[in-house]
């Protein structure tokens, strides 16, 4: 009993500080953002005045709002839809250990492990409105006539298009190695037994391999839609939410009207419109590790 | 199955995987294969619309990379990030060791709420707190500097630590522990004297996993620090190597090239550990 009392004594000191730090400046701001979105705060300015729902009412008759509002959905839906499919075939040919397979990892690996902010700066340039090298491609091959070449970062509806596939780019390996931890779990005489049955590659791959990996598959979809939906690194870096805010996400309207526009209060209230799809995301995510567990 | 079929499908098999993994290696990898071709070339071959983009028209040249180490804050930024890097690492290996340990022995049925509730915090996006975080740090008297994100990164890698690290702690047999204590080591003496070494590779992963994701940020660094001299490589390289509206596209492919490379080197060779940490439950 002693030593039981003696171990939760250590055990609460050995924790606190970690507990005291993720108070202080996890709890503190995140209080904070939710105190802002119903006040009226600025910078520069002193004081707080608690506003109810004025911030939210404001921000939902903005129609640059209700757009950013949309296209978070297009651009989160958007990219993980081909990140899950381009995942799960990727995942398949890389499973097998064969010769080279390391090197092959590191650079279907490069655009997760590299720092985001450089790869989009890469494609800035790969994009880039007269020098772009898909557009050189795109004339060599006759498909497009010089001088009317797309202009992929200048034009709204290919400007969403490459800010989508940019994206997509980056969190296509976080969802591939996700998705071969959970393949090469699973046993390998069940794929024999179902050879010997007479299944084939198609039969297996949907009506055995795809079930069996339904639980992985929800978590790099989940962390995936986590990952995408609170980024503005590619949409800041590539459009800067332009052109005329067609690019806009949430989280780059949210950094725009509170840091660069300094309505702090507004800011934080297009910030909180976030938290109903984070909270739905941590039940799912709860639930299924629960299930695993129970299992 | 004919020894034939097997064989038509052996091939088949590897028809798919070479075509599969050739066509997505030259999508993933080509930004920093451009960026590698593009930092040795002539600004005049760079800019010549009737040149094939692929080739080198003119002879390649270190004049970028020049330009780069010499004319721009571009060795400072490394320095700022290698060293706020290195804080950031210590600072959570201070809260995360502890506090993972605990949560994997001392606490009982507390550990794993607190553990999961660790794990939520983990959600909560830089995006949904910058704002007020502005505030916070502007507290704290750290705005503009180095220290606003050196205060405010663990934030990030504090929770991912300590989950990972859980996992880790709860792998090693009790029974190692309590042979310490029958030994005369207290319970903290056996952490440290036992648990500590022993979790060498596990808390190797955190070091490289904290000091890559150091590296990655951007949001917390674009919104704390203003002035160009303080900023990180994450930061600095996309929005300080820009003049106005012209970019040095030659230097800053070189800038991006220069600082992924190593970054990804590393990351890769933990990666899986990193994984780990996202897979848990899911993969048995």
């Amino acid at each position: 009993m002693g030593v039981a009392r003696g171990a939760g004594r250590l055990g609460a000191a050995m924790f606190a500080p970690a507990l005291l730090y993720m108070v202080a400046l996890v709890g503190t701001p995140l209080v904070l953002a939710f105190l802002y979105s119903v006040g009226d705060v600025k910078v520069g300015t002193v004081g707080y005045r608690f506003v109810g729902l004025q911030n939210f009412a404001s921000v939902l008759q903005n129609p640059t709002f209700r757009g950013a509002l949309v296209r978070s959905f297009v651009f989160t839906v958007g990219a993980q839809l081909i990140v899950i499919v381009c995942a799960n075939i990727l995942a398949l040919a890389l499973v097998d250990r064969f010769r080279g397979r390391g090197l092959v990892r590191f650079f279907i690996l490069l655009p997760w492990v590299a720092p985001i902010s450089l790869g989009a700066i890469g494609w800035k340039w790969i994009l880039d409105s007269i020098y772009s090298v898909i557009n050189w491609g795109l004339v060599q091959l006759h498909l497009v006539k010089p001088f009317e070449a797309p202009m992929w970062l200048g034009e709204p509806t290919l400007a969403m298009l490459s800010v989508i596939m940019v994206h997509a780019w980056r969190m296509l390996p976080f969802s591939t190695v996700i998705l071969l931890a959970g393949l090469t779990a699973i046993p390998k005489d069940i794929h024999e037994a179902a050879a010997v049955d007479g299944a084939g590659f198609w039969r297996t791959h949907f009506q055995i391999t795809i079930p069996m990996m339904a639980p992985i598959i929800n978590v790099a979809v989940l962390f995936g839609v986590v990952f995408t939906f609170t980024d503005m690194t590619v949409v800041y870096i590539l459009t800067r939410g332009g052109p005329y805010n067609t690019t806009q996400v949430l989280p780059s309207l949210a950094f725009f009207t509170g840091i660069l526009g300094g309505d702090l209060a507004e800011g934080a209230a297009i910030s909180v419109f976030l938290v109903p799809i984070l909270v739905v995301i941590a039940w799912l995510m709860l639930r299924l590790a629960h299930r695993a567990e129970v299992v | 199955m004919s020894h034939e079929a097997v064989g038509r499908g052996r091939f088949r098999v590897r028809i798919f995987r070479w075509s599969a993994l050739s066509v997505f290696s030259v999508l993933l990898a080509f930004p920093f294969v451009w960026m590698a071709i593009t930092s040795f070339k002539q600004t005049s071959d760079l800019y010549n619309v009737e040149n094939n983009p692929f080739l080198f028209n003119e002879t390649p040249t270190l004049e970028h990379m020049k330009l780069l180490f010499q004319e721009t804050l571009f060795p400072r930024w490394f320095l700022n990030t290698a060293f706020a890097g290195a804080v950031v690492v210590l600072i959570t290996l201070l809260l995360a060791v502890p506090a993972a340990y605990a949560l994997a022995r001392l606490t009982g049925r507390w550990g794993e709420r607190l553990g999961i509730a660790i794990f939520l915090v983990y959600l909560i996006p830089p995006t949904l707190l910058f704002i007020p975080m502005s505030r916070v740090v502007s507290l704290l008297g750290l705005q503009d500097s180095l220290w606003s994100i050196i205060a405010v990164y663990p934030t990030f890698t504090v929770p991912f630590s300590i989950w990972l690290l859980m996992g880790f702690f709860k792998s090693i047999p009790r029974e190692l522990e309590d042979a310490a204590m029958v030994d005369g080591l207290t319970r903290f003496g056996a952490f440290l004297k036992l648990v500590i070494p022993i979790s060498f590779s596990g808390i190797l992963t955190v070091v490289i996993f904290s000091f890559t994701l150091v590296t990655q940020e951007f949001v917390y660094a674009l919104t704390f620090i203003s002035s160009a001299s303080n900023q990180t490589i994450g930061v600095g390289v996309p929005i300080y190597l820009v003049r106005g509206d012209v970019y040095y596209w030659g230097s800053l492919m070189g800038a991006c090239l220069i600082a992924s490379i190593p970054i990804a080197v590393f990351y890769n060779l933990f990666l899986d550990r990193f994984i780990s940490g996202f897979t848990v439950g899911a993969v048995k």
